[in-house]
């Protein structure tokens, strides 16, 4: 069950369990929600973006271990970036978690790598980032894994 | 690990508690030989979808090597054999359900085809605005959701029956809510979330009482309780031929004859006309009317085949074998610190839901599954149950003829590791 392990690293148990970031940004001018109909995780992100730069991320919603701790380590790993920069860690976390692309700087993020092996699961993975991706873009409309 | 030995000392199996040969019925399923990531594979998916007997596997193919025409259109020989499986078929099924002619068996898709089968045709020709229809709220979205496509086009409305903590019907409230506008009643006849058995006999008598007619949603009823259509006196009952050990994309409505009768075609096309001319159509009859193109013929002959396989089992060994089983797991389970069983009625059939504390359904599916254990996670399509409980989603162990006591014990043990795995 080794990549079991692999999966459910201690960092993501941490992340379930104590979500940074985690509740409404007031003064957030940028929002998206996010939702997994296969497995009914909700995700609702906010940002403040200043002169194109993201200042702060916060989300809410309720989710399995994989979509909670990814959306808690990506509103940590946003602070302070440009809106490019943060479309450019977009594709290259999608990249790592479809198995796609390697990537040897994402930092903490990695801990997510595990998620290759189980494709059913990217999905969960990805929801805070496609979430992020549409309130960079400011789409109105709730965002879906499909 | 200790967790092994716990596991040993708590193994309370006996081979001799399984008296109806499950182990033979085992062997009719060449699936369950299957690993999955190198364990043997505990298939407790069954309400989603059951394994096929080869008896059924066989059938289809025999069928395209041997008899594959089209049916109802040929002289020839392969078109008659072809035919007379098809019918064959037909037989099979109203002697299943007990219906009184051959000709109230419809073949569709599925349940969901036979669901809106029955509002298009029967609901969208007689009901008007205002017109209301009973559901419930532990129903299939497939049992929701043509109704409401149904209220869009016609301006009725639906009434919802509630459910108490248990997942059993309020049926006080139920009567309550029958009056003059209703117009149908549409429940399930078992929930695919809870396994819940609806007392659906009191329900149609109850409606009747106001004349008004009940559909049953069978598809998780079928293969785990004996239905008679006539006793039951239900106007129309759908299910699914692949939860009843038969193939995919091949179903039933059942519609007593006289109703089916006044309806409209739902689909018009080949096979469903008597005679066709641009000055008007005159469309055949039942069943024929409202089968409209070639049909899943090979789907309907397995289907066939998966009816007869199960009454050469026979419903009270089957039901003896799953309750044991039933009851063997919810003892089991309820041992388990943190574990809640959503739907806890009198009345059940092997389906066990259930959430743990702390740990999301959706990471307890892929943990289990990678011990060899395949569950169903998530809302199960049934959200506004899932909302009355409070919770996005469950998991859910569903049982069938062919699980043991043994795959229990390993749905257990997994559940443990899940446990340790999130360190609760
Ligand atoms: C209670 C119930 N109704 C309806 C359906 C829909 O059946 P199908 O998808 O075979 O049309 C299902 C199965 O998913 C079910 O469990």
């Amino acid at each position: 069950m080794s990549d079991l392990r692999d999966l459910y690293q201690e960092t993501i148990f941490d992340h379930y369990r104590q979500p940074r970031n985690f509740g409404r940004l007031q003064g957030a001018n940028r929002r998206a929600e996010g939702y997994n109909p296969l497995c009914g995780d909700k995700v609702t992100l906010y940002l403040r973006v200043e002169d194109g730069v993201i200042c702060n991320a916060r989300f809410e919603g309720s989710g399995c271990a994989i979509s909670t701790a990814s959306a808690s380590l990506m509103t940590e790993n946003l602070k302070g970036k440009r809106e490019e920069e943060a479309l450019q860690l977009f594709d290259k976390f999608h990249g790592m978690v479809t198995g796609s692309t390697m990537t040897n700087d994402l930092g903490k993020l990695a801990v997510l790598a595990g998620v290759t092996e189980f494709p059913q699961r990217v999905k969960c993975a990805t929801l805070a980032w496609h979430t992020m991706k549409a309130a960079l873009q400011n789409i109105g409309e709730p965002v879906t894994t499909e | 690990m200790i967790l092994d030995n716990l596991f040993q000392s708590l193994s309370y199996y006996d081979e001799s508690s399984e008296k109806y040969g499950v182990h033979s019925w085992r062997a009719d399923f060449p699936i369950l030989e299957t690993s999955v990531h190198g364990k043997p594979l505990v298939y407790l998916d069954n309400a989603a979808t059951t394994q096929k007997p080869l008896a059924v596997i066989e059938a289809e193919s025999l069928y395209y090597r041997h008899d594959n025409a089209n049916v109802h259109r040929g002289v020839h020989l392969l078109s008659q054999r072809a035919t007379d499986a098809f019918e064959a078929a037909r037989f099979k099924v109203q002697h299943l359900i007990n219906a009184v002619s051959p000709d109230e068996i419809i073949f569709v898709r599925g349940t969901t085809e036979a669901i809106n089968l029955v509002a298009q045709s029967y609901g969208r020709s007689r009901f008007k605005a205002g017109d209301e229809i009973i559901l419930s709220r532990m129903e299939h979205h497939s049992n929701i959701v043509p109704w409401q496509i149904l209220c869009e086009q016609t301006g009725v409305n639906l009434r919802i029956i509630p459910i108490n903590n248990s997942g059993e019907l309020e049926l006080e409230a139920y009567n309550q809510l029958l009056n003059l506008r209703t117009k149908l009643v549409a429940v399930a006849h078992v929930s695919n979330a809870m396994g819940t058995i609806n007392p659906v006999r009191a329900m149609i008598d109850l409606a009747h009482v106001h004349g008004v007619p009940v559909l049953l949603d069978g598809a998780q009823a079928i293969a785990h309780l004996p239905v008679d259509v006539q006793s039951l006196d239900c106007d129309f009952y759908a299910f699914s031929g692949h939860k009843l050990y038969g193939p995919t994309g091949i179903g039933v409505l059942f519609g007593k004859a006289a109703l089916l009768e006044a309806m409209p075609p739902y689909q018009g096309g080949g096979d469903m006309i008597r005679s066709v001319s641009f000055d008007g159509t005159t469309y055949n009859t039942l069943p024929y009317k409202f089968e409209a193109g070639t049909p899943n013929i090979a789907g309907v002959i397995g289907l066939g085949a998966a009816v007869d396989y199960l009454a050469g089992i026979g419903f009270d060994a089957l039901i003896e074998h799953e309750l044991a089983l039933l009851a063997y797991a919810t003892q089991s389970v309820s041992d388990i610190p943190g574990l809640r069983i959503i739907g806890n009625a009198l009345e059940k059939t092997a389906i066990l839901s259930f959430v743990l504390e702390g740990i999301h359904p959706h990471d307890i599916g892929t943990i289990l599954d990678r011990h060899g254990v395949a569950i169903r996670t998530g809302h199960h399509c049934t959200m506004p149950l899932m909302e009355h409980f409070g919770i996005a989603a469950t998991a859910r162990a569903s049982f069938a003829l062919y699980n043991t006591r043994t795959e229990v014990d390993k749905l257990v043990e997994a559940i443990y590791h899940v446990k340790e795995l999130f360190g609760r």
